[in-house]
């Protein structure tokens, strides 16, 4: 009897020690983050966040384009993917029939599965001349007195990389809205119906109303995904380190400029700069995933015990 | 007249709903069918049996890229499938404590890193101390990419076996130790299997963390603690070349690539599937 008892001790003790290391790379993930950007920090302070010089052979490091691009591709993002997904999956869990919520919701779970790479082959070779040779023209020509339309028509840039975001970042809307959806009571919009409501007034007063916070976790997560994406982004949007209001205009991101200059990164400065953008880029993630994090689960509890991506 | 109102809008807000249903669909079907068709015509016998030619002769392939993908994504499931079914199992068996929480929690922030950060991280921790580009370094930034969706898989999975069975076998007096190994882990080992066919799946495709760890190679690979080839790392290489011959080759290496990924997520959810209709 009490080897069993020993026996069921180390086997709770192994166990812990192998769950525990998801908390232990996170911690060594920050701490040699933090020391491998400290000769940068050292140098540039907190100047690096708001310099819009990016000269390595001069040494000259500004993070400022790179922060733009990051966050102005991602709002272009959340600015068509929010609408579309919601509204689809309003309709998949709401309104649809059996016959058609599940292919329809198969497919766009496998829209999650096509990896980043693929999503920046099709950009280049499909997405960028649609853009230059149809999308960029008429957008110049109806909307051109915007600053936002202005300039040559290259197909590559920040449209491009923001259009390319929002494809990748519906899954992650879709699925997570889906679930908080599901989790409202079967009451509320009973209810709902009972007053005479028609069926998008029960999807306004009691399915949208009662999921406001879950669905706002899950924007927040799909806006984690779009600042953290690397490759898709890197292939379309021109890497060129550059501000500028205008989204037919190359521009730069986080993501891509680590993916871009680390292997290229010849001075242990360079690389600590490189170090500190991921560190940034990191922190902000981390923040993102915790808030929404935290608002699906005061959603709905169940998710609890479920995988999130 | 105002219930018409009130009709015409219902009408017209479902219709919206059905239009950006058709909208989100578009783009995929649009890249389905590209892959499919560039990369049917540029696929042959040579891209599976060839090492990479240089530009302008043809009959290059990308087999070492295919082997270079099949050892990384073996080095990185030697240490992380353990590492997240141990966890798993401490999630779902000792995890309903406060510990249990923190660990979930971080799980779940860990998975939504960007995987250029992880990327990072492998190269300070081994790149840097072992002087070279290594096969190690990718698999040990895939590894952690794949942890928290083993981890969170097996919890789920192994919550989903019934309370009685557990106690049947505590009440015979086995240890805990038994019963989690043969009881319960083998009634839940369907659904693990599903949550690492799941992650080898996204792992195969990714680049980010790559980069700067396993780097690439364009010679059949030279040993675990050298450069490695992958094949999204060759697709990334090709497909921002300026050669049309190489534009070609990466779109047979993308078809082969969602291939692979589609046909894992395809068995997993047969898997998944036939498991839910016992539990109903």
């Amino acid at each position: 009897m009490k080897k069993g008892k020993i026996i069921d001790l180390i086997f709770k003790i192994t166990t812990t020690v192998f769950a525990l290391t998801v908390v232990v790379i996170v911690i060594l993930m920050i701490y040699n983050m933090i020391k491998q950007s400290m000769p940068a920090f050292n140098k540039f302070g907190l100047k690096f966040l708001t310099d819009t010089i990016w000269d390595p052979l001069a040494e000259k490091f500004g993070a400022l384009p790179f922060i733009y691009g990051t966050i102005v591709s991602s709002m272009i993002a959340l600015f068509i993917a929010v609408p579309f997904s919601l509204g689809a999956v309003l309709f998949l869990s709401e309104i649809a029939p059996e016959w058609i919520k599940e292919p329809v919701s198969f497919l766009i779970e496998l829209l999650a599965a096509i990896p980043s790479i693929i999503y920046g082959l099709w950009g280049i070779f499909v997405l960028i001349p649609i853009l230059r040779n149809y999308v960029e023209p008429f957008l110049a020509k109806y909307f051109g007195y915007l600053p936002f339309f202005k300039g040559e028509f290259y197909g590559c840039g920040m449209l491009a990389g923001g259009i390319i975001l929002s494809i990748m970042i519906v899954p992650t809307i879709s699925s997570i809205s889906k679930d908080v959806f599901n989790s409202v009571p079967q009451t509320q919009r009973e209810a709902a119906l009972a007053i005479g409501a028609t069926k998008w007034e029960t999807i306004k007063l009691a399915v949208l109303n009662y999921s406001k916070t879950g669905v706002l976790g899950a924007i927040i997560l799909g806006l984690g995904r779009a600042l953290g994406e690397t490759m898709a982004v890197t292939m379309v949007i021109g890497n060129c380190p550059k501000i500028s209001i205008s989204l037919f205009e190359p521009s730069y991101t986080i993501a891509s400029v680590i993916a871009n200059e680390f292997t290229e990164a010849t001075s242990d400065l360079y690389i600590s700069v490189l170090v500190e953008i991921g560190l940034i880029l990191f922190i902000i993630t981390i923040i993102l995933n915790v808030c929404a994090r935290l608002l699906v689960w005061s959603v709905s509890g169940k998710l609890k015990g479920k995988v999130i991506e | 007249m105002n219930n018409i109102r009130r009709k015409i809008i219902n009408n017209i807000m479902i219709l919206i709903m059905i239009i950006s249903t058709l909208i989100i669909l578009v783009p995929l079907i649009n890249i389905f069918i590209y892959v499919f068709l560039k990369g049917i015509s540029s696929i042959n016998i040579n891209f599976f049996t060839k090492l990479p030619m240089p530009v302008g002769e043809p009959n290059g392939g990308m087999a070492n890229a295919i082997v270079g993908s099949i050892i990384l994504i073996i080095l990185s499931s030697m240490w992380a499938i353990p590492v997240g079914i141990l966890g798993g199992i401490y999630l779902a068996e000792f995890g309903n404590n406060k510990l249990g929480t923190i660990i979930r929690f971080t799980a779940d922030v860990l998975s939504g890193v960007p995987s250029i950060v992880i990327g990072i991280f492998a190269y300070i921790v081994i790149v840097l101390p072992m002087k070279n580009f290594s096969a190690i370094s990718g698999a040990f930034a895939l590894g952690i990419i794949m942890i928290p969706t083993i981890m969170r898989t097996t919890e789920e999975m192994i919550n989903l076996v019934p309370h009685t069975l557990r106690e049947a076998s505590l009440a015979l007096g086995i240890t805990r130790f038994r019963t989690t190994i043969s009881i319960v882990l083998k009634t839940a080992l369907n659904g693990i299997i599903t949550g690492i066919i799941l992650s080898v799946a996204r792992i195969s495709g990714e680049t980010a963390p790559l980069l700067f760890t396993a780097f690439g190679n364009r010679f059949w690979h030279e040993g675990i603690n050298k450069p490695i080839a992958a094949l999204p790392l060759q697709i990334f290489a090709y497909a921002i070349s300026p050669y049309e011959d190489w534009h070609k080759q990466a779109w047979a290496g993308a078809l082969v690539l969602i291939a692979m990924i589609f046909l894992a997520s395809f068995i997993s959810r047969r898997i998944l599937k036939s498991k839910y209709k016992i539990e109903r």
